[in-house]
């Protein structure tokens, strides 16, 4: 029985990636193809969809809203973040479940809802739907994830280390910017790269908080009802796949080292 | 920065009281999460009031009239349309969930009883594909299961089918298959985290007292790691019910979901307040059945031990 399990697991294991990495492989393959329909064989290899997309107007003014959407959002997500998981980690108070359950919610919701009832109250607001509404949108999904990323981040903070530098004479900036800034800086800058990678690929707020602004998503959207456009979106979708995974692998080391230097810390106090 | 300016004040008092100490850490951990919790307030608990509201009014043509009705409801749930997407959207979330969970947990069984010193290249190498755009990856589904798709040319090459199938694409299979590809990282990570709190001795002690790997698994591993089982079900199974767009890309005429009928009555400005009560209704009856399948496993769980 064990031998079976230990043999036939890590063949699950590597079909199982298989079947998550599948989809994406298509894109960089097909984003390759002179064909225009995305189907085997391949009829051979061209740069033309990329070449063409820097000629493309709609797409680039699509990608500075996103741009300054993404980067808009993930610094308020990330400071809202802050407050809360400092919160959250470091104090008790009452209220601190629900408070934070509160904060979660929207990981556990359908997304249309949080969108249409966003829409309603802006607009019996008599606000005009903009990039600023869709950035509302986006910090109110962005912070669950930048709350997770920070509260690891904090909660091995050593608050001792605080105090000592504190009481060794340190001004509160100087406390600050030597003890406080250095342990928790790299889980604030993954929070940053998270909620901006997520803002980036948010599709249904930006639908329908957008107006008439585009962001990425809601242009790729526009673009798939057109067979002819599909492999200009494939190359496109190739560029922000390797830009989300550089960004990523640098949120991971990042996160990496956050954790080593608050046990590295730890160790060193005991 | 708070941090900061807290610090010295906190540790004085310490020093000199505790009753103040305690009544000041209350009121610093609330002036500190305030501005989070009143984001959360205004952006997220107030819109859904509003939505609420909105479900009890009732709208013609371009004016809304504010007096109580239950109408809306009564078409969200006896129209033939709205009942049969709502079950559809039901019917999808629950299979969604039920095949990311089985198909998730024996990754995440593996990558934490087998994962050794690799556990976090392996996390990272599971959550990679969620990241790319999903608008590309249900795309890529489309291209993969469509009529001249991936597939159907792979199956044609190897000679086991003659010509291109229509059964892949356009329909609700197709509409789960995306799905539980989409969510696929969410079910994994929240069941590592509870499979990593198992303690080992107990794994351990089964064995010793006798219990096959088969039975000191079902008694003693599965049962502890319930809670991430139920987290990634709630996790998965209440945002998929309301999925827009997948069904669009990939579901065709059979495979529309409710978030169509929602959008429809919100986007063309069509009926306010019967969007609302199609919202209001998806969100409780799909909390419902979770609530309801969350009771049975927990259920299930207490008997097995």
């Amino acid at each position: 029985m064990r031998a079976i399990l230990s043999k036939w697991l890590p063949a699950y294991a590597f079909l199982y990636l298989v079947f998550l990495y599948l989809p994406v492989i298509f894109l960089p393959i097909f984003s390759f193809n002179t064909s225009a329909v995305p189907k085997f064989p391949l009829t051979g290899f061209t740069w033309k969809w990329y070449l063409e997309l820097p000629n493309t107007p709609a797409l680039i003014t699509a990608a500075w809203n996103s741009l300054m959407v993404g980067v808009t959002a993930a610094i308020l997500a990330t400071i809202l973040g802050i407050c809360a998981a400092r919160a959250i980690t470091r104090y008790r108070f009452p209220g601190r479940t629900a408070a934070s359950g509160l904060i979660m919610a929207p990981l556990v919701l359908p997304e249309i809802i949080l969108a249409v009832s966003l829409l309603i109250v802006m607009l019996s607001l008599g606000l005009q739907l903009s990039l600023f509404t869709v950035v509302l949108g986006h910090v109110l999904i962005c912070i669950p994830y930048s709350v997770t990323v920070l509260n690891a981040g904090f909660e091995g903070f050593d608050r001792s280390l605080e105090e000592a530098s504190a009481d060794l004479g340190e001004s509160s900036f100087g406390t600050f910017r030597r003890v406080t800034l250095p342990m928790v800086a790299p889980a604030i800058i993954s929070s940053l790269l998270v909620s901006f990678t997520i803002s980036l690929d948010e599709f249904i707020m930006a639908f329908f908080l957008a107006g008439t602004d585009a962001t990425l998503p809601v242009y790729i959207w526009g673009q798939l009802r057109f067979a002819a456009k599909l492999p200009g979106v494939l190359a496109l979708g190739t560029l922000l796949l390797v830009g989300s995974f550089v960004l990523l692998t640098i949120a991971e080391v990042l996160r990496r080292r956050a954790e080593r230097r608050v046990q590295g810390h730890g160790v060193a106090v005991a | 920065m708070t941090a900061v300016a807290e610090g010295p004040a906190a540790s004085r008092t310490s020093r000199s009281h505790r009753k103040p100490l305690l009544q000041s850490e209350k009121s610093q951990g609330l002036a500190l999460i305030s501005p989070t919790l009143l984001f959360a307030l205004v952006m997220l608990v107030a819109p859904i009031a509003v939505v609420i509201t909105y479900s009890f009014w009732s709208q013609d043509y371009l004016t809304v009239d504010r007096t109580f009705t239950l109408e809306q409801y009564r078409v969200a749930l006896t129209e033939p349309i709205y009942r049969d997407l709502l079950l559809r959207s039901l019917w999808v979330s629950l299979l969604v969930s039920f095949f990311t969970v089985v198909l998730a947990y024996p990754i995440a069984y593996y990558i934490s009883f087998h994962g050794g010193r690799h556990k976090s290249l392996w996390l990272f190498l599971i959550t990679i594909p969620f990241w790319t755009s999903y608008l590309l990856r249900v795309m890529s589904w489309k291209v993969i299961l469509g009529y001249n798709g991936v597939l159907n040319s792979g199956l044609m090459g190897l000679g086991i089918i003659d010509e291109p199938s229509t059964a892949l694409l356009y329909n609700t299979s197709a509409v789960v298959i995306t799905l539980t590809h989409a969510w696929a990282a969410f079910a994994i990570l929240p069941i590592f985290v509870s499979l990593e709190k198992v303690d080992r001795t107990l794994v351990e002690a089964a064995k010793d007292l006798g219990d096959g790997p088969i039975r000191s698994f079902l008694r003693v591993t599965l049962p502890l790691s319930l809670p991430g089982v139920i987290s990634a079900i709630l996790i998965v199974m209440i945002p998929t019910v309301g999925d827009y767009v997948t069904p669009k890309l990939v579901g065709g005429k059979d495979g529309v979901m409710i978030a169509s009928a929602i959008e429809a009555q919100f986007k063309r400005g069509s009926n306010w307040p019967l969007g609302a009560a199609l919202s209001v209704v998806t969100m409780t009856v799909v909390t419902l059945m979770a609530a309801s399948i969350v009771l049975i496993i927990r259920q299930a769980g207490r008997r097995v031990r």
